[in-house]
């Protein structure tokens, strides 16, 4: 009997820029579906974290209830974390982002959590371009109460009892860039090589930015008839481009001929770059993303990789113009200056 | 890369990286799991049917086994396989009515064995249980040749020796003792169908051209035969200062027997650096733990003699100089030389083989050094019906070597009375056995245990030193025994990868402790190692490589620091990957006893 992971691990495993190795990212054992996507997915947030050299107490892990919302407790056991109600981890999320803009918040959902009982507080946090990078972990069923069908399962889709999804799905890339979601993507759990960095680029970008990450169940929704099944899903994968993060101060390598490549610049000054981008497609075009997210869908295909992109848009604090200072450090000396800033004020005002 | 053929027997058996160093093959994690169940009856009868010693071995192995031990990869130390292996021998329980019982019906044929040592004596025990009539020499009066001659009995006691070689001499074996072979004509003019020689590597190394080697004979003395005469008591006293020449097992043997026969101020000399050594790390712990210092990198000049009486030894000062090639030096440093007193030098400098009672006209070929022309498999001499094995073939090695010698020199000899080809051998037995119980639950224990190696408790040095036969390691008890035990990876418990059942969902190589698993596309050998999950730079562990998968990538598995822990197996949701027993049994004459036996228990 074990269930219990060893303390050793490859001696010699590669350490970052911190002195850190891959080890001191992880969290407890998990206790879903042996095979379970949502494991990779974990894997892959474990591994971005790592790279990018995060120190761990400055990430926040929120998350609602499902398989998808259990995963924070099985990765970067070393951060914060928070695990609310079913479906208000937006809500909890805005609340913490609002207090303390300093942490990097890593909201995790499933399909249930966000679009059936959450769907009100996850369309509210896309508006106001919350400041977080927010994955749903998307198997199309509940997987936690035994593999209900759920909203994101497709027309047709059939599920485990056999029985095809007839209600109209619900297409959470679609949703979030219609929101005006200022990041989108998507990506399959079975796909570290695209996944990985396109989480690394989600944590660099300042604003709302949504994952949409295929996930199957492989207890529930990994049937013949399923499109959420690892057959399906591999079968119709169609990417964009293929992502790279190039953190800022990061040399540059590579220059790419002209129509194969693309290099967008975020706010810290690190870089995206696409690389083998399909022709005539641009990123930053939102027209040109739902049309082409309109083309996979009647194609049949499951459009991956990073859909769309703009880093100039101001997030939630930008427009609500609060202090640079993270809310929850302001002292009663701060936030009560005294009679002589009042009369200042008032002069002013005069 | 090609997908790895897993039905080679020797695949799986390499990844047992103990067992597979093992010149015997030993099944190191079987016997290792009894005595964590307190089985220490099996353990040692699982240790007997392979190394045939397991109570000598447990004290005095070479223990090539350890440095390969994976656990040493993954930790600081490998697991104590060796006093392990003494657990189960000081433990066991009745073992004699597990072993083969004679006598056994005649099958005609008949053998002379020269020589009592290890190699002889584990022919004698392969093929006593098939009929044949074994006839064994030796110039001792008791069989084990050098393991009673030169091992002291400070490391190994005479009642464990003579408790396992009488296992083989009560098969039936006739026994020639105190019979020196001075001629193999005569031997081979006998009615013999076969003869195996196994009289080790008995002559001492001297140092005839050193200045006053011939004026202080009377109190300079060869190592080994030095060794030979306290074993058999014609010595028992010697001078207070001794100076022991050399820097092997042998010089650590010879400088401890002399701190207990007398010596006071006992110092060994090394010509070369301490680093190069030829002893065992251990050896040269436990000398210097009795308080005998080491010195190096002085090599004899001068025996000094006066009127008659050895007053010491002087030695030059050397340093060590490497060319381009790595190639060592020993150049003078100009310091002055170095006078060390003493009453008595023992040499120990070096074993060769001679057989000046081998007539060169018999077809019996020799090489290099007088050493024979023997084949590396068969053990067979350019004498079809002359077999050699130990010492005697290649040169000094081990106990555990002459074992080895020994199981398939029996394989040949059996095969020639045969009247068979040599080269056609019975492959090794193997086996796979199912493990698995439930979801997270194995038959073996799969958990993974930090503890670091416990370390043997010692006689202190007050009473030991006082003592020629009183054993120093003292062994462990059951309880550190069993801690010792768990230690174990249980390497034998084989990760098997069935690529139609994968569905690619990356649960294994998110679970792996040790990153041994990643899924990618195929490439060559090295450029493959170079792009995996964790560097795969120990090149002399195999990458496990499966056929191609639906997305055209390969599961690649680097066998290096897998830690057995099933974790694999129990994440993966479709059953391709399974832990199994894999027992691994190398040819041998006859299985003398039956392996499997415990696990049918
Ligand atoms: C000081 C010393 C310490 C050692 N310590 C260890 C140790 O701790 N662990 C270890 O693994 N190995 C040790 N060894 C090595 C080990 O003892 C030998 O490698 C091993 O015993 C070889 O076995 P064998 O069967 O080839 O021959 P041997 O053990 O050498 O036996 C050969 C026998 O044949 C007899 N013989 C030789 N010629 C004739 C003849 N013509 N007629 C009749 N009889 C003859 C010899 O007297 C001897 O009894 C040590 C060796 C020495 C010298
Ligand atoms: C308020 C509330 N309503 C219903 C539930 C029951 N419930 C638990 S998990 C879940 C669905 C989770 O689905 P999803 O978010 O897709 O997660 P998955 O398990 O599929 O990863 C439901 C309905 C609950 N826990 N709380
Ligand atoms: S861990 Fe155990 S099975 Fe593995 S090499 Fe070491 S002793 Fe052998
Ligand atoms: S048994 Fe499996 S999970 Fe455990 S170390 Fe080996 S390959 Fe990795
Ligand atoms: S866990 Fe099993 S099914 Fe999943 S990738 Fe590994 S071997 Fe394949
Ligand atoms: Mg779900």
């Amino acid at each position: 009997m074990t269930y219990l992971r060893p303390k050793f691990r490859h001696p010699e495993s590669p350490k970052n820029n911190l002195g850190y190795t891959r080890q001191y990212y992880e969290g407890a054992l998990s206790t879903l579906c042996a095979g379970c996507g949502h494991d990779s997915i974990s894997g892959a947030i474990i591994q971005a974290c790592f790279e990018i050299d995060l120190e761990p107490h400055r990430l926040a892990k929120l998350s609602g209830i499902g398989c998808s919302s259990k995963t924070p407790t099985y990765f970067l056991g070393n951060s914060h974390g928070f695990n609310s109600v079913h479906g208000r981890m937006p809500s909890v999320a805005t609340g913490a982002n609002l207090a303390n803009r300093d942490l990097i918040y890593l909201g995790v959902s499933g399909d249930g959590d966000s679009a059936s009982i959450g769907m009100g507080q996850f369309v509210h946090a896309i508006r106001r371009n919350l400041n977080i990078v927010y994955i749903v972990m998307n198997n199309g069923c509940y997987g936690l109460t035994k593999g209900q069908d759920s909203a994101t399962a497709d027309v047709g889709s059939v599920n485990k009892s056999g029985a095809a999804n007839q209600f109209s799905t619900i297409d959470l890339v679609g949703l979030a860039l219609e929101l005006g979601a200022t990041f989108v993507g998507r990506s399959f759990s079975g796909d570290k090589a695209q996944l990985v960095p396109m989480i690394k680029a989600a944590m660099a970008h300042r604003g709302f930015a949504f994952i949409d990450v295929l996930s199957p169940c492989v207890t529930f929704n990994n049937n013949p008839g399923s499109t959420k099944s690892y057959d399906y899903v591999r079968a119709h994968l169609e990417a964009t481009a293929a992502v790279d993060y190039v953190p800022f101060k990061s040399e540059i390598t590579a220059s790419y001929p002209e129509g194969t490549g693309k290099t967008i610049r975020l706010h810290d000054d690190s870089e995206i770059r696409l690389r083998k981008l399909a022709s005539g497609w641009d990123p930053t075009d939102r027209g040109l993303a739902f049309a082409r997210l309109q083309e996979s869908r009647s194609n049949n295909e499951i459009l991956t990789g990073l859909i769309y992109l703009d880093p100039n848009r101001k997030d939630l604090h930008e427009m609500l113009d609060t202090v640079g200072q993270p809310l929850n450090t302001l002292t009663e000396q701060d936030l009560c200056p005294g009679q002589s800033a009042l009369e200042a004020i008032n002069a002013e005002n005069r | 890369m090609k997908p790895t053929n897993i039905k080679d027997p020797e695949y799986f058996h390499k990844v047992v990286d103990c067992q597979y160093a093992c010149p015997a093959h030993t099944p190191v994690p079987e016997y290792i799991r009894l005595i964590a169940a307190e089985r220490y009856t099996e353990a040692y009868m699982v240790n007997w049917e392979s190394n045939v010693f397991p109570g000598v071995l447990g004290r005095t192995c070479d223990r090539p086994c350890e440095p390969a031990c994976r656990r040493g990869r993954v930790e600081e130390k490998p697991v104590a396989i060796c006093r392990l292996k003494r657990v189960a021998a000081d433990n066991k329980g009745p073992v004699r009515q597990l072993m083969p019982q004679g006598p056994f019906p005649s099958n005609g044929k008949k053998i002379a064995l020269i020589g009592g040592g290890p190699a002889s004596l584990t022919v004698a025990r392969d093929l006593a249980p098939l009929g044949y009539e074994l006839h064994l020499y030796d110039d001792h009066k008791k069989g084990g040749g050098m393991m009673r001659s030169q091992i002291p009995a400070f490391r190994l006691p005479e009642s464990v020796l003579d408790e396992e070689v009488d296992f083989i001499l009560d098969l039936g074996i006739h026994r020639h003792f105190n019979t020196y072979v001075s001629s193999m004509k005569d031997i081979l003019s006998q009615d013999y169908d076969a003869v195996f020689v196994g009289t080790g590597a008995p002559k001492g190394g001297d140092l005839r051209k050193i200045p006053g080697r011939e004026e202080g004979d009377a109190n300079i003395h060869i190592g080994i035969e030095w060794l030979a005469n306290v074993a058999f008591e014609h010595t028992d006293k010697i001078g207070k200062k001794v100076v022991v020449l050399g820097g092997g097992n042998t010089a650590m043997d010879c400088c401890r027997t002399a701190k207990r026969l007398g010596g006071e101020e006992v110092t060994v000399v090394v010509r070369s650096p301490f680093k190069d050594m030829k002893a065992s790390p251990w050896e040269i712990e436990d000398a210097q733990r009795e308080g005998i210092p080491i010195r190096n990198c002085m090599p004899p000049k001068q025996f000094v003699v006066e009127n008659g009486k050895l007053k010491g030894v002087l030695f030059e000062k050397v340093e060590a100089v490497y060319d381009e090639n790595g190639k060592r030096s020993l150049v003078s440093t100009g310091e002055p030389d170095e006078f060390i007193e003493a009453d008595e030098v023992l040499m120990a400098i070096g074993q060769e083989n001679a057989f000046p009672w081998i007539e060169r006209d018999l077809g019996i070929e020799f090489g290099k050094w007088d050493i024979p022309v023997v084949d590396r498999l068969t053990f067979q001499s350019t004498n079809p019906r002359v077999f050699f094995g130990g010492d005697a073939a290649f040169g000094p090695e081990n106990v555990i070597t002459a074992v080895a010698h020994g199981h398939q020199a029996a394989v040949s000899i059996d095969l020639f009375c045969q009247g068979q080809d040599l080269r056609e051998r019975p492959a090794p037995t193997v086996n796979l056995f199912h493990q698995k119980m439930g979801i997270h639950e194995w038959m073996y224990d799969s958990q993974v245990v930090e503890d670091l190696r416990y370390a043997v408790p010692h006689a202190a040095n007050e009473v030991a030193l006082k003592d020629r036969k009183l054993e120093v390691e003292l062994g462990f008890s059951q309880d550190t025994g069993f801690k010792e035990a768990q230690r174990c990876l249980n390497c034998d418990i084989q990760t098997i990868f069935t690529d139609r059942l994968c569905i690619e969902c990356d649960a294994c190589v998110d679970i792996c402790p040790t990153s041994c698993i990643t899924f990618t596309l195929n490439g060559e050998e090295e450029e493959v190692r170079a792009r995996l999950n964790a560097p795969a730079e120990e090149l002399s562990q195999d990458l496990y490589v499966s056929d191609t998968l639906p997305t055209s990538r390969v599961m690649i598995k680097d066998e290096n620091v897998c830690l057995h822990c099933g974790l694999c197996a129990e994440r993966c949701p479709t059953a391709a990957w399974d832990m199994k027993k894999y027992l691994y049994q190398v040819t041998k004459t006859c299985q003398v006893w039956d392996i499997m036996a415990p696990v049918q228990l």
